[in-house]
């Protein structure tokens, strides 16, 4: 069945090629534009997405992220650029398009007064094919609250709801705006083990998110955006290869009594200590990228200790996607 | 059943149904307010034995005689007043007319504007001239009626059942759009193969379910309680409430296709429907109202709507009989729906 799905799909491709310029990607989009009164908040995207993939934006609040996919998801109109998905246009496919496309939305309230099963029918009716109403239920676990209101689920079940009215009509091409954010760890999991096995049945997935480690766990690529431009693009092992080292020592001082907040020029004596890739500060506190902990560690306090200064915090962790983005920006996901 | 789970027409009704059923306030003002308005106002302006005339006789030599004649007369009460407390309840309008009677003649004081006061004027002069000796040249005799269908009651429920028409259009279906653009389904929706206009009609359908209850149960409390009549064809007072759901339903849709907050799109009903509440003829005629006014006012939907009730109901109209108003009700309706579907806001 699913086999057979491909292979339809693969003659589609093949006439759309002689249509257009067709892609074969998923989803590409070229010198992306969207202006707001004061803000651009997308400034020239060039992004492609490969059959399969599960691609994430990741970046702060305010980078661009929801704008871009809500873009590429034909809700916004961009003011130049060119978007194509699944070889298709949403200016003149629109109808065949939103068939097979699967979209959770940034903070979307369904309805509370309907029960949970109410609210997949009613999405399940809008597409042509796809699984039945409780094998979508049993698939994101709701399938003992199924008669339970809306309004009554947790936060965790909400969002899984939304997930499975985005999984209703059996999506080539799943698109998740923030899907975990404000989840507890556990319903986080959850999240991602339904991403995952859409994944496994090769499904293509494109998500945002500001939870490095969320990108880290899906992503097969991550695109790095701040400021409506992605500034890094790669898998999410290369990225943080890409800092030439592993490790993060992220530590404070003091001078016996008082944290001494050490600034930009204050730093810099911490370069010269060995296996030091990079150094920076931030809210008071100095991170180095090193190779080895041990190697740096005891030059460290040596270097600390010429200096009349103690330590007033230390810890080491491996390097991570946020360390990238601090490394690119000089600023943090969270507070960015 | 299988057919109905695959139907997105019959899945989006389901979903309007179901979520104003399951809402206590929005069952109370379609189905109980109305019948609770009319029940209170039945009451209010039913007719009993009319109230005999109040009036007043200044005090004076003649002052109990003329009064023991006019209390003599059943529809009116008398009483014996000095003269300046007299002239004051006549001001306030406790007392329809004063009478002074002295040896020269009869004076009636009043004001020639009120109502009461100038009926009041030829019964008591009656009673007062035949007292004093006049004979009457023909005998008269009365033969009283009391017609179901010209009471206060009968006029007002076709304008209430107009009024709920409106009412649940606007409130049942803008409030509940705007609230699903802010929570931000509407945008949800349109990010999935919805077709736009089967959306718009689901909210039509799911109104037209409700007014198979609504109509039945206030027509029927009428009819039972007050005995209202339906003098014209049921059918054609059925087609024309169809119409009424189908053309304030759209109007609701046009006020609510742009507004993104609740307080916005609130003032906006008011707005639309506060001036039909009182030009349109529901609680009392609005031929009340200048004639200046009169072409602006058979513009307005509700007018049109109330008046084609009350003729099937009440004159036993054909169709042809409110053409007008029915094509005034229609083009609101289908010109609010094509504009609704234009500008509408899906975010």
């Amino acid at each position: 069945m699913r086999m057979r799905e491909r292979r339809r799909e693969k003659d589609r491709w093949t006439r759309a090629k002689s249509l257009a310029e067709a892609d074969t990607s998923a989803v590409v989009c070229r010198g992306l534009t969207k202006r707001y009164p004061g803000v651009v908040a997308v400034d020239g995207l060039d992004l492609r997405v490969e059959h399969g993939e599960c691609f994430g934006l990741l970046g702060p609040n305010g980078a661009g992220k929801t704008t871009t996919i809500e873009i590429l998801e034909g809700l916004l109109e961009p003011d130049t650029g060119e978007v194509r998905v699944l070889g298709l246009s949403w200016r003149t496919d629109s109808k065949e398009l939103r068939q097979r496309v699967g979209v959770h939305l940034q903070e979307t309230r369904l309805s509370d007064k309907l029960t949970v099963a109410e609210t997949v029918r009613l999405f399940r009716s809008f597409y042509r094919e796809g699984p039945t109403v409780a094998e979508v239920l049993g698939r994101v676990q709701l399938a003992e609250k199924e008669n339970a209101r809306v309004g009554s689920l947790s936060g965790g079940q909400r969002q899984r709801l939304s997930l499975a009215c985005a999984l209703t009509g059996r999506p080539d091409l799943l698109f998740l705006d923030e899907p975990t954010t404000g989840l507890d760890p556990q319903s986080r999991r959850s999240i991602w083990d339904l991403v995952e096995s859409f994944l496994a049945g090769g499904g293509t997935a494109l998500l945002t998110t500001h939870y490095m480690e969320e990108a880290a766990r899906l992503c097969d690529r991550v695109g790095i955006m701040d400021r409506g431009r992605v500034i890094t693009l790669g898998s999410p092992a290369d990225l943080v290869a890409s800092l030439g080292a592993e490790h993060v020592v992220e530590f404070s001082v003091s001078d016996g009594e008082d944290i001494i907040a050490l600034e930009a020029q204050g730093i810099d004596r911490f370069r010269v200590l060995p296996d030091v890739h990079g150094v920076r500060a931030s809210n008071g506190r100095v991170f180095l990228t090193v190779g080895h902990v041990h190697t740096t560690l005891p030059a460290l306090l040596e270097a600390l200790r010429a200096d009349g200064l103690t330590l007033a915090g230390l810890s080491t962790h491996g390097a991570t996607l946020e360390d990238v983005f601090v490394a690119l920006t000089g600023r943090q996901l969270r507070d960015a | 059943m299988r057919d109905l789970d695959r139907s997105p027409l019959a899945q989006l009704t389901l979903a309007w149904l179901r979520e104003t059923a399951r809402e206590p306030e929005a069952v109370f003002w379609t189905f109980v307010f109305p019948i609770l308005l009319a029940l209170a106002l039945g009451i209010a302006f039913r007719r009993g034995t009319p109230a005999r005339i109040p009036v007043g006789v200044t005090a004076g030599s003649l002052a109990e005689s003329t009064a023991a004649s006019l209390n003599g007369e059943n529809g009116i009460r008398a009483v014996v007043l000095p003269a300046d407390s007299a002239f004051s309840e006549l001001r306030r309008g406790d007392l329809a007319l004063v009478v002074t009677a002295s040896d020269e003649g009869i004076e009636y004081r009043y004001d020639p504007t009120r109502d009461d006061s100038r009926s009041a004027r030829p019964v008591v002069n009656d009673v007062l001239q035949r007292a004093a000796g006049r004979s009457d040249p023909k005998s008269t005799y009365d033969v009283t009626i009391q017609e179901r269908g010209s009471r206060y009651i009968d006029f007002l429920i076709p304008g209430l059942l107009g009024l709920n028409l409106l009412s649940t259009g606007l409130w049942g279906v803008g409030y509940m759009v705007v609230r699903m653009r802010k929570d931000r389904l509407l945008k949800r929706l349109n990010a999935s193969p919805v077709p736009r206009g089967r959306f718009l009609l689901g909210f039509m359908l799911g109104r037209l379910v409700f007014l198979a209850v609504e109509l039945p149960l206030l027509l029927g409390f009428a009819w039972l309680v007050f005995g209202v009549p339906i003098r014209g064809s049921l059918l054609l007072l059925t087609a024309l409430a169809v119409l009424g759901a189908f053309t304030f339903t759209g109007f609701g849709l046009l006020i609510a296709s742009r507004a993104r907050t609740t307080e916005a799109v609130t003032g906006l009903m008011n707005l639309a429907s506060l001036p039909m509440w009182i030009l349109s003829g529901v609680f009392f005629s609005s031929d009340n109202f200048p004639d200046v006014m009169q072409p602006f006012i058979s513009a307005l939907p509700l007018t049109g709507m109330v008046d084609a009730l009350r003729g099937v109901m009440l004159d036993g109209s054909t169709l042809a009989g409110v053409a007008g108003e029915v094509a005034v009700v229609g083009t609101w309706g289908l010109g609010s729906l094509l504009i609704a579907v234009r500008i509408f806001r899906w975010q």
